[in-house]
This record gives C-alpha cells, sequence and structure tokens, in this order.
C-alpha cells in the first residue's frame, strides 16, 4: 500500500490528469473463454480486428498475429464473425482452465 | 451603488438572479413549486436575453446529468428543481459533488410523498445533505436572490469546487411577493466574474479523464478530500457574504443571530420560520421576555464551532426541524446542534421541536407558545416534540 498517493495528492474529483488509460486496466482476467488463433484456417479478412469490442486483436504488418489477453474478455465476436476457410474457424472458442 | 426596487415572488427572484449570472448551460425540468424558476428563465432565453444553452430534458435524473456533463466540459452551470424532481436526481447529486462540478441549484424545499404534497417541508434538501452539497436557506425571496448570487462564487472557489443548492420554502417564498433590492446586470457580472473551470473537456490540449472507478484503494481518498472542501467552504462563504456586503450593503455568513447574545430563551430555525419568529421576538421583548432566535443559513458546510459558541450561554433552546429523521432522534437540525453543543462546558436546555411538515401552518401565536413554555420549563429538555399535529 505504500506506493498509495495520500488524499491531498491526487486530483479533483478523481479525475485522471491525461487520457487513453483505458490500455492501463486489465481486463481480461474474468474472461471464461479464450479465443485459439488458428493460422493456417486464417485468410486476413480482418474481420476479428474489425469487430473486436475491446480492441483486443493484434496485428502485425496488416496482418492478424494473436491476441492481447489482458484485455480479451472472452466475448467470441471475433469467432462467431470469422468465415474462416473452406469453411474452416481460424478462430474458436476454448474455456479457460485454470 | 444603486439598487433597483423591485416586487418580486421567490420564484421570480431566482430566475432574475440567474438571468443576471446569465449561465453557459442550464438544463432543467419542471415541478411544483419551483416550475415558474426555470419557466421564466427559459422565457430569457427564448427572447435572447442570456446567451445560455437551455436543455429541455425529459426528468429530473436527465436534468442533473446534463448538468454534470456541461460543468465537466467547462460550463458555467444551473438548474432548479423541487422534492420529487430532487429526489429522482438522488443519484445524480453525488457524482456531481464527487466529481467536484461546481453547478449552482435553485430548489424549492417541499415534502416527499407519500402522501403526495405539494407545501413546504425541508424533507427534499435534507435528504441530500450528506451528498457533499453545499446547503444555503433563505429566509426571504431577498435572500434567495442574492445567495444564488453568492452561490457561484461559492461553487467556483479553487478551495471548494462543490456544488451549491440555494433553496426557498416553498410557496411560502416561492410565491409570496416581497419588495426587493435587485443589482444592475453589470454589477452582478463584475460580483461573480470570469469562470476559470481549472480543469474542463473541451480543453482538447489536455484531455483527462472524468468519472474513473475508484475501489477499496482511492474512493476513500476523494471523499476525505470532499471534507476538507466542505471546511474551506466554511471561510469562503463568509469571505464571499462579507465581499457581498461591502459592495451591496447586505452581509452574509453562516449564521445570523437576532436578539440572541443575551437571550434567556431562544429557538433555532431555518428558513421563512425565521422571519416569523423576529416578530415574535420583538413583541416579547417589548414585554421584558428575554427571547432570541439562532438562524442557521448554511446547512452544509455546518458550522458547528460558531453555533455551540452562540448557545452555550443560552438557559434554555429550542431547535425547530421543519422536516424528521422519521426512527431517529429528532430532525437533522436538532441532532447535530446538541452534538455540537456535547463538548461546551457550559451548554444550554435542549429540546427537539419538529413543525410544519407538508406545509402545515406556523404562526406567530405558536411560536410565542413555544417560547412562553421555554420560559416555563414546560418543555422537555434532551425531547422531541412535534408542534402543530394533532396528536
Amino acid at each position: 500500500m505504500s506506493e498509495l498517493k495520500k488524499y491531498k495528492e491526487l486530483a479533483l474529483g478523481g479525475n485522471i490528469e491525461k487520457g487513453g488509460t483505458a490500455v492501463d486496466f486489465k481486463t481480461g482476467d474474468w474472461r471464461s473463454s479464450r479465443p485459439i488463433y488458428h493460422p493456417e484456417n486464417c485468410i486476413q479478412c480482418l474481420f476479428c480486428w474489425v469487430y473486436c469490442p475491446d480492441s483486443a486483436v493484434i496485428l502485425k504488418d496488416g496482418k492478424v498475429t494473436g491476441f492481447n489477453l489482458d484485455h480479451c474478455k472472452g466475448c467470441g465476436i471475433c469467432a462467431h464473425e470469422c468465415p474462416g476457410k473452406k469453411k474452416v474457424k481460424a478462430i474458436t472458442m476454448e474455456e479457460e482452465v485454470k | 451603488m444603486q439598487k433597483i426596487i423591485l416586487a418580486k415572488t421567490g420564484n421570480e427572484a431566482m430566475a432574475l438572479a440567474m438571468k443576471q449570472v446569465n449561465p453557459d448551460v442550464v438544463a432543467a425540468y419542471p415541478i411544483t413549486p419551483a416550475t415558474e424558476i426555470v419557466q421564466i428563465f427559459s422565457q430569457y432565453v427564448a427572447d435572447g436575453e442570456v446567451k445560455t444553452e437551455f436543455v429541455a430534458v425529459e426528468s429530473e435524473h436527465s436534468a442533473m446529468s446534463a448538468c454534470i456533463g456541461s460543468a465537466a466540459a467547462g460550463a458555467r452551470t444551473m438548474t432548479g428543481t423541487s422534492s420529487q424532481g430532487l429526489a429522482l436526481m438522488y443519484e445524480m447529486i453525488y457524482i456531481a459533488a464527487g466529481l467536484r462540478l461546481p453547478i449552482v441549484m435553485a430548489d424549492v424545499n417541499r415534502a416527499l410523498s407519500a402522501p403526495i404534497n405539494i407545501h413546504c417541508d425541508h424533507s427534499d434538501t435534507m435528504g441530500c445533505r450528506d451528498a457533499g452539497w453545499i446547503h444555503i436557506f433563505s429566509e426571504n425571496a431577498q435572500e434567495a436572490y442574492d445567495s444564488m448570487i453568492q452561490a457561484v462564487r461559492i461553487a467556483e472557489h479553487q478551495d471548494v469546487r462543490l456544488p451549491v443548492m440555494v433553496t426557498t420554502d416553498g410557496f411560502i417564498i416561492s410565491h409570496g411577493m416581497e419588495r426587493i433590492d435587485t443589482l444592475p446586470d453589470a454589477d452582478v457580472q463584475s460580483f461573480i466574474g470570469k469562470y476559470d473551470p481549472m480543469m474542463h473537456l473541451l480543453d482538447v490540449k489536455k484531455p483527462f479523464t472524468v468519472g474513473a472507478i475508484n475501489l477499496t484503494d482511492y474512493y476513500f481518498e476523494h471523499r476525505r478530500a470532499m471534507v476538507d472542501a466542505q471546511n474551506n467552504a466554511l471561510k469562503v462563504i463568509k469571505e464571499v457574504g462579507q465581499e457581498f456586503g461591502k459592495k451591496f450593503d447586505t452581509n452574509y455568513g453562516l449564521i445570523e443571530k437576532y436578539q440572541l447574545d443575551d437571550a434567556e430563551v431562544a429557538i433555532v430555525a431555518l428558513g421563512s420560520t425565521c422571519g416569523t419568529s423576529k416578530v415574535v421576538i420583538d413583541k416579547l421583548r417589548q414585554q421584558g421576555v428575554k427571547a432570541g432566535l439562532l438562524k442557521v443559513r448554511v446547512f452544509r458546510p455546518f458550522p458547528t464551532e460558531e453555533i455551540a459558541r452562540a448557545l452555550e450561554n443560552i438557559r434554555t433552546v429550542a431547535v425547530l426541524d421543519r422536516s424528521d429523521s422519521v426512527g431517529g432522534f429528532g430532525g437533522p437540525v436538532f441532532t447535530e446542534i446538541r452534538s455540537a453543543l456535547y463538548g461546551s462546558a457550559k451548554k444550554p436546555q435542549i429540546s427537539g421541536v419538529v413543525y410544519g411538515l407538508g406545509g402545515r401552518e406556523i404562526d406567530m401565536e405558536q411560536i410565542e407558545g413555544l417560547f412562553m413554555d421555554l420560559k416555563a420549563g414546560k418543555v422537555k429538555a434532551d425531547a422531541v416534540s412535534y408542534l402543530g399535529v394533532r396528536e
């Protein structure tokens, strides 16, 4: 707890004095299922990247390479939208097992 | 200094103050008996007499929500409501204060349902007493007008930054016509000054986040900071009230003492009942009864020390509450004042008197009777009684 600020050190009204801070807030830890990427079935249509509500699909040089599991909530929209190759999905959902 | 004497009801006076403040945004929804405030104000908007963006919303919850958005965007923001309307705002009332947004609200005090009622008691704003808002009561339309102007300075003060509600007693003040001294527009404008929103969302060069989540790690610290802001407001309200007096001849403080310093018996009251009490006190003083009044103008922040000092030498005090904390030990004013006096070496015999719920008339005879009962020791100390109810 020692690194936490005292009340007089805080910005007024709980304001965070910069933008874009949601990236620091890891929302992926309550996911109940995770997307699994099968690159052999991927046609790089980027539908998953467009539809992902949490911007958790990672692109490299314009191509899907995987998922940011710190922010993926496991909603499965990517897998649902994925057209796959010859009707075989490039994204499937797998239950989180500890 | 030029003053303009006008005949105004409390609602008209508050609407005029809002016009002269000329806020950037007003978002409001009508409700009896406060409807006229924003109705008259919307006419000023329609006639081009103010530059205000008037947001006609679909409920009071939306009214306060729009005010919060507007204030966070950096706009000087005002609204008005009453009773059930304030109750519907309740969720947003806490948010306005927690986000430290200097919104100014006119509230016409009215009883809460059920049974449904449109008349005066203080239950509505007392229900918000813990929200973090500054809470100023008015004895008459003049005070309502003056306090609405001062409220802008208080709310926006950098050591305070809290929303302020200024209240009048429903119908008694809101619809009663009085002679009031009003100020020229330019004087109001120079008194309130230009608004510096400090941080605001329309400042694209400095993006920031409003309303972020605070869990067990920071929520407590932010609420603690509000306590400091309320304590700072004790000083700021007095400074603003004194500056108002210097410029416009009427001083304002946290409390007002009327024939109190040498009083043997005294009552404590808020709002319009103070005016009635003063007339009774004048009469009793002529008869040799040492009666006095402590008027609490500012209920939040609660002027604990000033009140304790003002009352500690009085023999017998009755605290009048125009609202009841049903199931509690008396109304909110009684509870706080009795607590304020606990640390005093000398303290008066004190009792709580709940009166006037749902607009039940309180007249001079009743107040005189209360004073005489206090004098004769007929009011039981450390107990709560109900004045004017059929028991």
